[in-house]
């Protein structure tokens, strides 16, 4: 509730809106409405008048309910943000050559991007040799898993695995902890990306299991994780692919929480307390440039995700109400035109996921628009990062913008949107039917499509694409070699011949144990998948198995 | 007699599922009056080839974000052995400018990159088909 105000003082500030108001038009004219992407009214200037909420209900204090302005009390004064930069080319002993550099230079947390035959459930020896590492890491076994992590302390350093279900890379992870007499409770980290729909939905990087399938081994792996590696976040539930595939920022943290609302009811089905599994429940956004528009989104939605833990799940431990979140600064912003001038864009970003009071953050290289980014690419993206941090002081004050009559305005009217796309899809029969259905890919569709209108018509401009344009020499985009063809053919060949020498009987075992426990829904699936890492069966088996037994998944695509 | 409109076939193969940009030029296609087949991502070469012939297109236009274009030169051949010479193949996304070299020399027509006009996409489509459809008389 507002203070009342003494009549006078109204009436004198009323006067004085009043004055501005003609000033405003006398200069500006009848300017045209202008839109954010999510396409909410901005409103050439905000005050007292343009924020009625409620200090203590509706922002309240940092990591106290509704955490509007951020989820933990001293933010990132006094803790930064984790840099996480995906790493993830050619060989594995070339990602652990890249890795240990990293972690020289103070990394602690590190992810693994695998290669795309990995994402598509293939062994190395099943696809295209050209395309082999030039997105990722070619990791098939629990051998490349202990190649990729040789020197790296599983039991200090925070680890995410962006792991297509059947999450096999964590798998190989454990079967490689086991081999180094790790404890599995030693061990921290992130399934990225563990979302199902959003990868039916949108990038469609998913290994291809019918939907049915998927959902059953995602809750499989959030029980075994939450019972064997409790400080493994399973669930990590993803906005990026669909902000990214075109959906607008609004529509992005809607889908994301009708999905996690999705993901939370299908674990209480199987009988699972959510104070047991929300506090493992992660969330991986995209940050694009429109800077006010996403920190309203990321206030927004913490606040919504307090509300529905407490209100919708009965959750009672705080840990479940925390909305923890990784964010990457969005590549579909980036250009080819020009590319330095990413270097801008990321920035932007940058700061809006930090003042939107992220958790972890991955950085763009500039060179995204071009190829995979290069080292030199990467290194400013991480400089940036430590420019903001410590040059700019950006983590100085806790949550600055609060209080800020437009982004509370804003946040607000986010707020709103978000919940009215939460609705159509609560209509629909919540996300799993609205994806079966299609209705989620039809306004993601629908979103892209009206962006690059904009885009063409000149009215989002983007500069060195539709606005000051250059002539530009081919020497100044630079691009990331690929692999070494010879290096990627002693490790095709290396993986025939593990093939030829491991225990047979034992992966035979393995995989019919594994088909058995997909024929019977009261056995853990992924408790079989790591069995047959450790027994040492390769991931396109694993995948070959499962995608037998529970079906064949194709991406629904809506044009 | 107006000659029909463009018969298009949009897909991706390989490896890469984001298909944003194939979807955006698809219904783009679709909307400037154009014939479209779109295909999901993850085709074989020997499907497109297939879907090529069957559906007797104009043009195949073959999107990639990660790298998929490394296997262009694959479908080029495989669709010159199937006796498809006169198909015309653009390839658009994320192209380094030493690979864009290595595709016109495989026999693609023309590569787009990040940042190209819709219009200007439809246009040369327009232009290889009255490209093929002039030979073809």
């Amino acid at each position: 509730m507002n203070k009342p105000m003494k009549a006078g003082k109204l009436s004198a500030q009323q006067t004085e809106a009043e004055q501005w108001q003609r000033d405003y038009a006398v200069v500006a004219g009848s300017d045209k409405p202008v839109r954010n992407r999510s396409g909410i009214e901005v409103r050439p200037l905000y005050t007292p008048r343009d924020w009625h909420g409620d200090y203590a209900a509706d922002l309240g204090y940092p990591g106290q309910p509704p955490y509007t302005r951020g989820i933990y009390a001293s933010m990132h004064r006094g803790r930064t943000w984790s840099q996480r930069q995906l790493v993830g080319l050619g060989t594995p002993h070339d990602y652990n050559a890249r890795l240990l550099d990293m972690i020289a230079h103070g990394t602690t947390a590190i992810s693994l991007i695998p290669c795309n035959s990995v994402f598509r459930g293939y062994d190395m020896d099943e696809v295209h040799a050209e395309l082999l590492g030039t997105c990722g890491v070619v990791v098939n076994t629990a051998e490349h898993m202990e190649q990729c992590l040789a020197g790296v302390d599983l039991a200090r350093t925070s680890c995410a695995m962006n792991d297509p279900s059947p999450f096999t890379l964590l798998a190989l992870m454990l079967a490689t902890a086991k081999k180094r007499g790790v404890d599995w409770r030693a061990i921290s980290g992130t399934s990225n990306q563990s979302d199902y729909l959003s990868h039916f939905v949108a990038n469609h990087m998913f290994f291809r299991i019918a939907l049915p399938g998927a959902r059953r081994i995602l809750i499989d792996h959030i029980e075994f994780c939450n019972r064997q590696v409790p400080d493994w976040n399973p669930m990590s539930v993803v906005g990026q692919h669909m902000q990214q595939a075109g959906a607008t920022p609004a529509e992005a943290m809607a889908f994301t929480l009708s999905s996690a609302i999705q993901y939370a009811e299908d674990c209480q089905a199987r009988g699972m307390e959510p104070d047991a599994f929300l506090p493992r429940f992660t969330f991986f956004f995209d940050i694009s440039v429109s800077l006010f528009e996403e920190i309203a989104k990321f206030r927004a939605g913490r606040r919504i995700w307090a509300r529905i833990t407490r209100e919708r799940f009965g959750a009672r431990d705080p840990r479940s109400w925390r909305f923890k979140f990784h964010g990457q600064t969005s590549g579909v912003d980036l250009t080819r035109q020009q590319p330095l001038n990413n270097i801008a864009r990321v920035t932007v970003q940058a700061m809006a996921g930090i003042f939107g009071g992220l958790q972890s953050l991955h950085t763009d290289a500039y060179d995204e628009a071009l190829s995979c980014p290069t080292e030199f690419g990467a290194r400013i993206a991480v400089n940036t990062q430590n420019i903001l941090r410590e040059e700019a002081h950006l983590t100085d004050v806790i949550d600055p913008l609060g209080g800020s009559y437009y982004i509370e305005s804003l946040t607000d009217e986010m707020e709103q949107k978000i919940l009215g796309v939460m609705a159509e899809v609560e209509a629909a029969g919540g996300m799993y039917t609205a994806v079966e259905q299609g209705l989620v890919q039809k306004m993601i569709g629908a979103s892209a499509r009206g962006f690059q209108e904009k885009i063409e018509s000149g009215e989002q401009t983007v500069v060195g694409v539709n606005a000051y344009q250059v002539e530009e020499g081919k020497s100044e985009r630079q691009a990331l070699p690929t692999p070494e063809p010879a290096k990627m053919q002693t490790h095709v060949a290396a993986f025939k011949a593990y093939k030829e020498q491991r225990s047979q009987d034992a992966v035979h075992t393995a995989r019919d144990r594994l088909a058995a426990a997909a024929g019977d829904p009261r056995q853990n699936i992924f408790e079989r998948v790591v069995e047959a890492a450790e027994a040492g069966c390769t991931h396109g088996e694993i995948c070959a198995t499962l995608r037998r037994e529970l079906g064949f998944g194709q991406p629904l695509v809506m044009v | 007699m107006t000659s029909p409109p463009p018969k298009v076939l949009v897909t991706k193969i390989g490896l890469d599922g984001h298909d944003r940009g194939s979807r955006v030029v698809a219904s783009h296609l679709r909307d400037a009056g154009m014939e479209v087949v779109y295909t999901p991502p993850w085709q074989d070469i020997a499907a497109v080839v297939k879907l090529a012939m069957e559906e007797d297109v104009d043009v195949i236009g073959v999107s990639s974000l990660a790298t998929d274009h490394l296997i262009v030169p694959k479908l080029m051949r495989a669709l010159y052995a199937a006796g498809l010479k006169d198909i015309a193949v653009i390839v658009g996304g994320i192209v380094p400018d030493a690979d864009e070299a290595m595709l016109l020399e495989a026999g693609v027509a023309r590569v787009f990159h990040p940042g190209s006009a819709l219009d200007e996409i439809s246009a040369e489509i327009s232009r290889l088909t009255r490209a093929r459809r002039t030979v073809g008389v």
